[in-house]
Parts: structure tokens; C-alpha cells; sequence
């Protein structure tokens, strides 16, 4: 929400991203005909629920789901320009770690059990870099004092199961951050951690962000998270853009019925607990046999209002205000007037 | 690190103690409590009485259960004499019992057969460790494609074959039919180091080929289960080439369970791969065992068994440390 405002060309352009599995069960339709981009400086939240795509997503633009017998991957991955789809693996992996770089949810499944914090770091950064092992040590102890770890040149030398929760993402961090990224993917970087500690982690991607200008995207299921730290919203659904657009946009004015049931989900401590939870009723399609025309209309209260299309056309992603796109049958009048009378009581 | 090291060489030293005092029980207080004296094993096939009396002198058998005990375990430390009067052996530290069969220390019988054992053991365990762990990674990167297949299939076909088999039929091609090693027999390393090697090929082919397949397995299914990790993805998104993702971040975790299969694989190797020796005709510590049980020669069954126990307590010692090595989660803090 800090974010400069667009200029030029976004450093990362995704337009008609599909990624399908051939598994023994059929075809997984992970990701279908996605498109969305990042500037520098800017972040992007993507939401949406477990196997809704997200982190499908950000492995394909990381290069780690590749082309293959039994991966498809179709449509445009630009990094600053340069197609990653269609580039090839070396030139991907000589990219990966350098110029974007991805943090994982959990960070002590995600750091090698059996090597230092500082090994660690030093690989990372000696990969991309010509220096010797002293250089890079120094560098790594320069990365862990700039993520906040107190006495880095001694807890360099610490095995990642010595150090807590919050210092580990920490560290995955600055391991993440040791090349100055363009782009730096946090796939749920804050799930495993303490809420106190979730918002330490917060604060410092927002303080790397302005340090290096690097474009971010933050994966998600927690609505909190987007509103405070992004200046974009993505709500994905079986793997397409339900609704799409500036987070303050789109948190005062969603149009998409799934992402009002989002914001209807999340816990508000300042309400009375009189009512049990909101939920979405259903549960989440099946990504083999996704359902036709809208993936959402099985579980949509206003499949009614959208007529015989719901389940036979896919709706389009269209502009409904500058910047904001909304994928979804409904008329846009029916759609703020249910918003207006019927959502927004509820909130 | 020290401590840790001491602690599992007195936790080795313990337990072999209790394993000499097993073997004890076994070898001669069981037979004298069934009513079969020990001393007429001893001394041979049907003795008569007097040589009877002098082993049961000899060997100290009229003495206390403790005493015998404590007898045998002074004499691995300082070594011990035999004596019956008239007759009388040294037997020199350690002594691990004497064989009268043979009119010799078992000590210096498994001191004669432990290079040979020592050589097969070795040169077997070097093959399978490396053929083994380098198939199975192979096979766990490409899983499901033609390597593997093919992997699977010879793995099966190296288990199942024993190596009566497989060791008989070698030699029939290599030594009788082709003559490329003509009659195989045990050269002393000092003595030839190449013609050592030379003729311990074809007995290492057969050996390995049989815990080739185990630790192709193995390395495979923990390869597959490490490949899978959380690390192993953050190692890809740095940026690592795919060699150091596999041969680094993967392989280390996955030697772990190999470790300690090797170990005991080690370990038991040294108590005699007796059908391996057999086979191939040569006078290792399975060769000795096999004769003294064929001969009844109890001390030789008794030292060789104490003997071999010593090197699978060692190799456990040894897996222990390594894995404190290979994974700072179990080193002590």
C-alpha cells in the first residue's frame, strides 16, 4: 500500500499461464490462463484456498515446475522481458536465487537440517558470485545483521535447529535476499510463525522491499496479511483469477461473490462471538475435473441471479473500474447492490 | 564431542563383555549342566579317562563356574597357561581360548586367517558401497525409466542368486574356461599386492554383487524420500546446479540409514563370509569356524564367535560417531 505508483514496463508479466499434471488420475488443471504482473517496488497478494494454485504459480515462475513428461506449462512467463517458459532450464537456474529469489512457509523444513545457517547463505551467494569462501562469509554475517539477527558472526556458525521459528525465516531470508533479487516470492512466509512474530517478518520484507526496489509476491490465505503488506490483490479459484486489482480497491469494493466469502470468513475479534464462524459452504473443486463455466457457481449463494451461464460459460476477467477486474456472471449493477445490501451488514 | 565418543566405547566395552559372558554360559555351563562334559569335547572323539582327567585339569573345568570365568577373562588381558601337570601351553594375551586340536593358541588361528577375511570383507564392501549408493541415486533421480527398470531387475536376480551359485559359475568362466585367472587362490598382500588383487577379483564380484542390490534399494527409496524435502526445493530455488541439488543436499540426509546398514554389513563381514571362502578356497575366519564346528573344536567356535562379536560392536561404535558426523541433531550440545 506503500508502493510507488506504475511506471513503464512490470519487471514480471504473466499472461496465459497453464500449468497442468498428467497424474495416473487424469489431468491436474493446476493453473488456468492466469495473467497478472509486478512492478518493482510493488507487491502483489495472491489468496485463495489450498489447491487454488498459488503456489503452483510461483514454482513455475521460479522455473522449479518445468516442461516435462508429465508437467504442461503454457502461456508467458516475462522476467524483465526475457520469456521463462520458453528459456532454457540453465538459463533459468543461472536467474533463480539471482535476479528472483522465493522463501518458503516453513523454514525449518525448508533449511538443510545438516548444514550451517552460514553454509547455507554462502552457497546461495557463491553460486551467482565469483568470490572466495571469506568474501561470501562476510557477506552472509553483513545479511543476517540486516535481517535482525543479533550476534550474526556467531550464530553463522549455528545449525538451523538452534535457532527459533522467527529467526529462521529470517535466515531463509537473507538467504533469499543475497544476491538483491528483482523479484522475491514468499509462499505463506508468515503460516508457520507466532503472531507476534508474523508481523516482525512483515515489517522486514517491507523494509528489504524499499532497500532494494525488488517487486514481491506474497502467497496467502490470510486476508490480514495481504491488506497489510500488499498493494495488489489476486483471489484465485481452481487455479484461475477470480478478481483481481489495488488491495484498497478491492477490500472496500470485491465483487466477487468467492472473495466476499473470504472477507466474510475472517475472524474479527472486535465482534461479539454471537454467531459461529462464517464459512464458505463446499469445499473445493476437485482439480482434475474442474466444474464448467464459472468453478465457483457450485458453491456461489448467487448462482441463481447468473442465469444458465454460470455452469456453462467461463466468465472473463473484465475491468469493472480502472484496475480492477472481476471474473463473474453476474451483472456489475446486481453485483454492488448485493454487496452494498447483503455482504456488508455482515462484515 | 570427546564425551559422546567415550561414552558409546564404554557402552561397546560393556556390551561385549556381556557377550563373552553369554558365550561363557553357553560353551560351558550348559554342556556341564545337560550332563555333557565339557572336557571330553575338548579333547576329542571318544578319549579315554586319563586324557580326560588332563584336559579337565588343564583347562581348570574342576574349578567354580566364577573362577573358569575369571580365568578366561584374565588370560584375553594377560594371557594364561595351560596346564595339567605334565602337559603344559602358553598362551599368550589375548588369549581367547587354546585349540587342542591343533595344538595352538586360537589367537594366533584367527591372526592367520584375518587378512584373508580382512582382504574379502574390505574389497567387497568397497565395491558394493560405491556400485551400490551410485545405482540407487541413479535410479531415484530417473525413477521409473529404463536405468531403473533395468536396476531392479539385476538387484533381484543379486539377491536371490546365493552365491554357491553365482561364485561357482565365475569361476568355471574366468578360471576354467577362459583362463584369464588360472586356479584362484589367496596371494599375502605383502608378498604381491597386484596378484592379491588379481585373484580376489572374481571373489569380490560375487560377494558384493549379493549387498549390491541392498544398498541400490535403500539409496534409492531414501533418495526418493530426500529429493522430496523442503530443502531439497530451497537448494533448486538458489540456483544450485542439479549435480550439487542430488550429490549435496540429497545425498547427505540419505546416507544416513546406508551408514548404519554398512556398519553392520561391515561388522558381520568380519566374522567370516564363509560361503564366499568356501567357494573360493580360501582360509579366512568363516573357513576357521566352519571347521571347528565340524570338528567340535569348541575354543576355536568360542574365539572366533567372541571375535567376531568384538568387530560388530566396533562397527556400531563406529556408525554411532559417524552419525554424529553426518547429523549435527544427534551430536550432544
Amino acid at each position: 500500500m506503500t508502493g510507488p505508483a506504475p511506471t513503464g514496463t512490470p519487471f514480471l508479466q504473466v499472461r496465459d499461464l497453464t500449468v497442468s499434471f498428467r497424474t495416473d488420475d487424469g489431468v491436474v488443471h493446476a493453473v488456468d490462463k492466469l495473467s497478472f504482473s509486478v512492478e518493482r517496488g510493488r507487491t502483489l497478494g495472491i489468496v485463495g484456498e489450498s489447491g487454488s494454485g498459488k503456489s503452483v504459480t510461483s514454482l513455475a515462475i521460479m522455473g522449479l515446475h518445468r516442461r516435462g513428461r508429465r508437467v504442461g506449462i503454457d502461456g508467458e512467463i516475462r522476467l524483465d522481458g526475457e520469456d521463462l517458459v520458453t528459456a532454457a532450464a540453465e538459463r533459468v537456474r543461472g536467474l533463480r536465487g539471482r535476479r528472483m529469489a522465493m522463501i518458503f512457509q516453513d523454514p525449518l523444513s525448508s533449511m538443510h537440517p545438516q548444514f550451517t545457517v552460514g553454509e547455507q547463505i554462502v552457497e546461495a551467494y557463491r553460486v551467482h558470485n565469483r568470490v572466495s569462501r571469506a568474501t561470501a562469509r562476510r557477506r552472509a554475517t553483513e545479511l543476517l545483521e540486516l535481517v535482525g539477527i543479533p550476534e550474526p558472526a556467531r550464530r553463522l556458525d549455528d545449525y538451523p535447529h538452534q535457532f527459533s521459528g522467527g529467526m529462521r525465516q529470517r535466515a531463509m531470508i537473507a538467504m533469499a535476499v543475497s544476491c538483491n533479487p528483482e523479484l522475491l516470492i514468499a509462499d505463506e512466509p508468515t503460516t508457520a510463525l507466532d503472531v507476534t512474530v508474523q508481523a516482525q517478518i512483515l515489517d522486514l520484507m517491507r523494509e528489504l522491499q524499499k532497500e532494494f526496489n525488488s517487486a514481491i509476491i506474497i502467497i496467502t490465505h490470510d486476508l490480514g496479511v495481504v491488506a497489510e503488506i500488499s498493494d495488489d490483490i489476486l483471489v484465485m479459484y481452481a487455479g484461475q483469477a477470480m478478481e483481481h486489482g489495488p488491495v484498497e480497491e478491492v477490500f472496500a469494493h470485491a465483487e466477487h461473490p468467492y472473495t466476499w466469502g473470504l472477507l466474510q470468513s475472517i475472524t474479527r475479534l472486535d465482534r461479539q462471538l454471537e454467531t459461529t464462524l462464517r464459512t464458505i459452504p463446499g469445499s473445493p473443486p476437485s482439480l482434475i475435473n474442474v466444474p464448467p463455466g464459472c468453478p465457483f457457481h457450485p458453491r456461489c449463494t448467487y448462482r441463481e441471479l447468473a442465469g444458465p451461464a454460470a455452469s456453462t460459460v467461463r466468465p472473463p476477467l473484465t475491468e469493472t473500474s480502472p484496475g480492477h477486474r472481476v471474473a463473474c456472471h453476474l451483472p456489475v449493477e446486481q453485483r454492488r447492490r448485493l454487496l452494498r445490501e447483503e455482504v456488508t451488514p455482515t462484515l | 564431542m570427546a564425551r559422546f565418543i567415550l561414552g558409546r566405547l564404554i557402552g561397546g566395552i560393556v556390551i561385549l563383555w556381556l557377550v563373552s559372558v553369554l558365550a561363557f554360559v553357553l560353551f560351558f555351563v550348559i554342556p556341564k549342566a545337560l550332563g555333557n562334559n565339557p572336557a571330553v569335547l575338548f579333547a576329542g572323539r571318544s578319549p579315554d579317562p586319563a586324557t580326560i582327567a588332563g584336559v579337565t585339569k588343564k583347562l581348570g573345568l574342576d574349578r567354580s563356574y566364577v573362577d573358569q570365568y575369571w580365568d578366561f577373562l584374565r588370560g584375553v588381558f594377560v594371557g594364561r597357561h595351560f596346564d595339567s601337570g605334565s602337559d603344559r601351553s602358553w598362551c599368550p594375551a589375548p588369549c581367547l581360548g587354546y585349540s587342542f586340536r591343533n595344538d595352538q593358541p586360537v589367537w594366533s588361528q584367527i591372526v592367520d586367517a584375518l587378512p584373508v577375511t580382512a582382504s574379502l570383507s574390505f574389497g567387497a564392501a568397497a565395491l558394493f558401497l560405491v556400485i551400490g549408493v551410485s545405482t540407487g541415486v541413479f535410479s531415484a533421480v530417473r525413477r521409473g525409466g529404463l536405468f531403473d527398470r533395468i536396476a531392479a531387475a539385476v538387484s533381484l536376480a543379486g539377491v536371490s542368486l546365493p552365491v554357491y551359485f553365482t561364485g561357482l559359475l565365475l569361476l568355471l568362466l574366468v578360471s576354467y574356461k577362459w583362463h584369464i585367472i588360472d586356479n584362484v587362490h589367496y596371494v599375502n598382500f605383502t608378498h604381491n599386492p597386484a596378484l592379491w588383487a588379481w585373484n580376489l577379483i572374481p571373489a569380490w564380484l560375487v560377494l558384493s554383487l549379493l549387498y549390491t542390490a541392498n544398498y541400490q534399494r535403500l539409496t534409492r527409496a531414501s533418495m526418493i524420500e530426500t529429493l522430496g524435502e523442503d530443502y531439497v526445493r530451497t537448494a533448486r530455488a538458489k540456483g544450485l546446479p542439479e549435480r550439487t541439488v542430488i550429490g549435496k543436499h540429497a545425498l547427505r540426509p540419505a546416507l544416513t540409514p546406508i551408514v548404519t546398514i554398512f556398519g553392520l554389513d561391515l561388522g558381520v563381514l568380519f566374522g567370516g563370509a564363509i560361503l564366499t571362502e568356501h567357494t573360493f578356497g580360501f582360509r579366512g575366519l568363516g573357513a576357521i569356524s566352519i571347521d571347528a564346528v565340524n570338528t567340535q573344536d569348541l575354543p576355536v567356535t568360542m574365539g572366533v564367535t567372541l571375535f567376531a562379536a568384538f568387530f560388530i560392536i566396533l562397527a556400531n561404535v563406529l556408525v554411532d560417531v559417524t552419525y554424529a558426523i553426518i547429523d549435527p541433531r544427534v551430536r550432544p550440545s
